[in-house]
């Protein structure tokens, strides 16, 4: 089996997010990139599936030269060999079409991503791949299991989940439960500095969004501490001043 | 120019999302002066489809075929495509549900469109047509300008509020050809916990942590949420040990959720939680740490042991029920 794994290099979930002075860029001093806490989970369960069953892992980012360290940390988790389109990720429309144009000839049976980059949160590119390439998506599932030239997927929806059925190839957007990501090990570490890092330079896509600002939530004003031998007190404030039971 | 809004239902009754992003519509059609055609799939009443005018729908379209009775996002994003281009639709929306994420891609590509998804707001069409969404997982939001002719935007549940907008809307019937590739994905079975209320579009969320000490102490967590009609949340440290499933948590990496009333018990607030939860309107957090950094984040708090507050809680809002109906 072949697997196209789709990761993006995001901010650590720790960061405190800061924007330039004119709101139009974001900060980058001091943080640290990681890969995507969902990709990694689709990382993760493609290697499951080459091991038991055979195949290679390729990982795939749309970025410029400095994502290169996120992209090895995925060689060291135990991808095979690595793509990078030489390109700033402008929109998820840009990125699928990037994806879309290597996987056509790649000859993927499965091109797996996660549910959401936590940078952008778009959650477009994997269906934006599938139509991309007139194959089926499943977007957000919890699960993923392949026998021979058919995937069986469960999907996160409200209040529940749906069993799917679709056959490869297909693109797959993973979300919790599909699988415990790993630590890389030493040997891990080691190999995957001479593993194949493929540099491609990106296809034209026409722009169809941009970023115009940033904002940052309001903070909420100083809390209102209830005494706990006056419960009701509180209850009595939710009803009359927020207004929300 | 017109509108058009995609209304998913469940077992052929509309939802309270359904509502919010048809009045979200209605609004825009309203901006630019044109009119609001909604597009419903599957097996729905007339009588259900008509709900549709009190939110600002002029027109119902309605595809009702064997096929298309479940979700297939590639066959439903064929249609909704379609029907955008027979009602010369400028702006598509959507809600950005668990389907709707999967659907509103597909839907942009066919239109070659630019798409917002996890809209908060309505449009701002002062200088060309800029949309605001969350962005870095609640820390921040991002004004996103869409420059295609078409626009495609995906609306986050429980960010727009339902407003009547009566019309009486005329229900058309609409029969689009679909490539039988479309179905190749097939929906087996569906899973429903049918006492649950669904996290992402819940009104209200009681949310516990670590500070419960364990899954067993998670009946006062369920007890209050019944009460209150809430729906159950949990912190990433909770999930990873399956205390509560991965569903329920909410943080940056999990749910992002933004209910009217949000109580977290024994969460002590790191950034990532906070980010998942900071646009709830309303944050109530009980804590036996004083310092827990969650406080700084909440509207309201109780300094106390979970043990002891939660049950005097259930008591105070049973009683509160008995006075109020």
């Amino acid at each position: 089996m072949k697997i196209l794994v789709c990761i993006s290099n995001v901010p650590d979930t720790t960061t405190k997010i800061n924007f330039s002075a004119d709101n139009k860029d974001l900060v980058t001093a001091g943080i640290q990139y990681i890969i995507n806490p969902y990709d990694e989970i689709a990382l993760t369960r493609a290697l499951e599936l080459t091991e038991a069953s055979g195949g290679t892992v390729t990982v795939l980012n749309v970025g410029d030269p400095s994502t290169d360290p996120t992209i090895r940390k995925a060689l060291a988790i135990g991808a095979t060999d690595a793509v990078r389109i030489n390109a700033a990720p402008r929109d998820a429309y840009f990125v699928a079409k990037q994806i879309a144009s290597h996987a056509a000839t790649g000859n993927y049976d499965l091109i797996l991503t996660g549910r959401e980059s936590i940078d952008y949160n778009g959650s477009q590119v994997a269906a934006m791949v599938g139509e991309l390439l007139n194959i089926p998506s499943v977007s957000i599932c919890k699960s993923l299991t392949v026998d021979g030239t058919n995937a069986t997927l469960e999907r996160e929806i409200e209040g529940g989940k749906e069993v799917i059925t679709a056959p490869l190839p297909l693109v797959v957007s993973a979300t919790e439960g599909m699988a415990e990501p790993r630590i890389p090990n030493m040997r891990g570490i080691m190999s995957a500095r001479t593993k194949p890092l493929n540099v491609i330079e990106p296809v034209a896509v026409p722009q169809l969004t941009a970023i115009a600002g940033y904002d940052k939530p309001q903070s909420r004003s100083q809390v209102n501490l209830v005494d706990a031998d006056k419960v009701d007190d509180l209850v009595n404030l939710l009803h009359t001043k927020a207004k929300v039971i | 120019m017109s509108v058009l809004v995609y209304c998913e239902h469940a077992g052929g009754k509309f939802k309270k999302s359904t509502f919010e992003v048809v009045s979200y519509a209605a609004e825009i059609a309203a901006m630019q002066g044109t009119s609001l055609t909604a597009l419903s799939i599957g097996d729905v009443s007339n009588d259900e489809l008509a709900i549709l005018g009190k939110y600002g729908a002029s027109k119902v379209l309605t595809v009702s075929n064997d096929r298309l009775k479940q979700f297939v996002n590639m066959a439903y994003g064929a249609v909704i495509a379609d029907a955008a281009k027979s009602v010369q639709a400028n702006v598509v929306v959507l809600s950005s549900s668990f389907s709707g994420k999967g659907l509103a891609p597909r839907v942009a590509v066919k239109l070659e469109a630019g798409l917002v998804d996890g809209a908060i707001a309505l449009p701002d069409l002062s200088a060309g047509f800029k949309v605001r969404k969350t962005a870095f997982s609640g820390k921040a939001f991002a004004d996103v300008e869409v420059t295609s002719a078409v626009k495609v935007i995906a609306l986050i549940p429980n960010s727009y509020k339902v407003v009547e907008k009566p019309q009486s809307a005329t229900i058309e019937a609409f029969n689009p050809a679909i490539d039988e590739k479309s179905f190749a994905a097939m929906v087996k079975e569906i899973v429903q916990a049918s006492d649950k209320i669904s996290l992402p579009e819940a009104e209200l969320v009681v949310s516990a942590g670590r500070g419960l000490k364990g899954p067993e102490n998670w009946g006062m967590v369920e007890e209050l949420a019944g009460l209150l009609g809430a729906a159950t949340a949990c912190s990433k440290p909770v999930s990873d040990s399956h205390w509560r499933p991965h569903s329920e948590h909410v943080g940056q990496t999990g749910i992002s959720i933004s209910p009217n009333l949000y109580i977290a018990i024994g969460i002590s607030g790191a950034i990532q939680h906070l980010a998942g939860v900071s646009s709830s309107k309303t944050i109530v957090v009980i804590n036996k740490d004083p310092e827990a950094p969650f406080f700084k984040a909440a509207d309201y708090g109780i300094v106390g042991d979970a043990f002891e507050v939660v049950p005097k809680l259930i008591e105070a809002i049973k009683k509160f029920k008995n006075t109020h109906g």
